[in-house]
């Protein structure tokens, strides 16, 4: 399930209108996952507040969604180009890769609601599909 | 059992009373065969679904989203049973229709985009952890029964 030039277009246009939101955006989908998904949050139990909104929560979120912003400008070699975050995640945060899914999850669930007209089934899957392959990069260096 | 909370209960009912079962029925189901394209394997019988438009201007994929979001209704009215009320069309959906329960997640998944597309900031954080624990009561009831 690779992405096809269609879905890198549609991926770069839909990015070009989030990007101005791109903070609250990451806020409000990892307010949403520790929510949501309890469980995540033993991830962050270094944090004196993990309610949504919370200040780790936006700062986090700011962090989040710059990485997407790099994949999203890497989006022809995902695997290459996120090396480093890789091996971040792999060795460092040692997050499970299930997570990977449930954070995206989220995020289509904000793009739905900051974008009701502009978040169309089509750029959905692309959306889907572009996560997928950043979650695949991303757990490249587990093992 | 599962164990519902007063303020749970009162969200889920709340979010039904106020559903438009006509628009939301059939967006959720055409956005599932988009977005998750092999879901189309079990309308082989409804006509074109060759593309995107097609999909969603298919008045037979409509009818159907509308049919399967009134069968949530039934969970609504039993929540403290979703069980025993789905035991029948689990069998259903096993034996007769021989849909892949991992199917039931991702039409879940694709009606929670849609409702919060719907209700926008007012879809909170709480209210989304309420509406995938009661999507995922359901989805595990319709799968109960397979074997």
């Amino acid at each position: 399930m690779s992405l096809t030039a269609k879905d890198k277009d549609t991926v770069k246009g839909f990015w070009a209108k989030m990007s101005g939101k791109a903070e609250d955006i990451g806020t409000d989908a990892l307010s949403r996952m520790l929510v949501v998904y309890p469980q995540t949050k033993t991830y962050f139990s270094h944090w004196k507040d993990l309610s949504p909104g919370s200040a780790p929560v936006k700062k986090h979120g700011k962090t989040v969604m710059n990485g997407v912003a790099d994949a999203v400008s890497k989006i022809d070699d995902l695997t290459g180009g996120l090396l480093t975050l890789s091996e971040l995640h792999a060795f460092t945060l040692r997050v499970d890769p299930a997570n990977f899914k449930i954070l995206a999850h989220n995020m289509l669930v904000v793009m739905a609601i900051m974008f009701p007209v502009d978040f169309t089934p089509e750029v959905h899957v692309a959306m889907d599909k572009f996560l997928g392959a950043l979650a695949r990069a991303l757990s490249e260096k587990y093992r | 059992m599962v164990e519902w909370s007063e303020q749970e209960r009162t969200i889920i009912t709340s979010i039904f009373a106020s559903l438009d079962y006509e628009d939301i029925g059939p967006k959720a189901l055409s956005r599932c065969l988009i977005v998750y394209p092999w879901t189309q394997r079990y309308f082989g019988a409804f006509g074109n679904l060759y593309n995107a438009e097609a999909i969603k201007t298919n008045p037979n994929i409509a009818a159907h989203g509308i049919k399967v979001l009134h069968g949530l209704d039934r969970a609504v009215k039993n929540m403290d049973n979703i069980k025993a009320t789905y035991a029948e069309l689990s069998v259903l959906h096993s034996e007769k229709l021989h849909v892949d329960p991992d199917n039931f997640k991702l039409l879940s998944d694709c009606l929670t985009i849609v409702i919060a597309a719907k209700m926008g900031s007012s879809f909170t954080p709480e209210i989304q952890a309420t509406w995938q624990k009661f999507l995922a009561v359901v989805v595990s009831a319709l799968g109960r029964q397979y074997h």
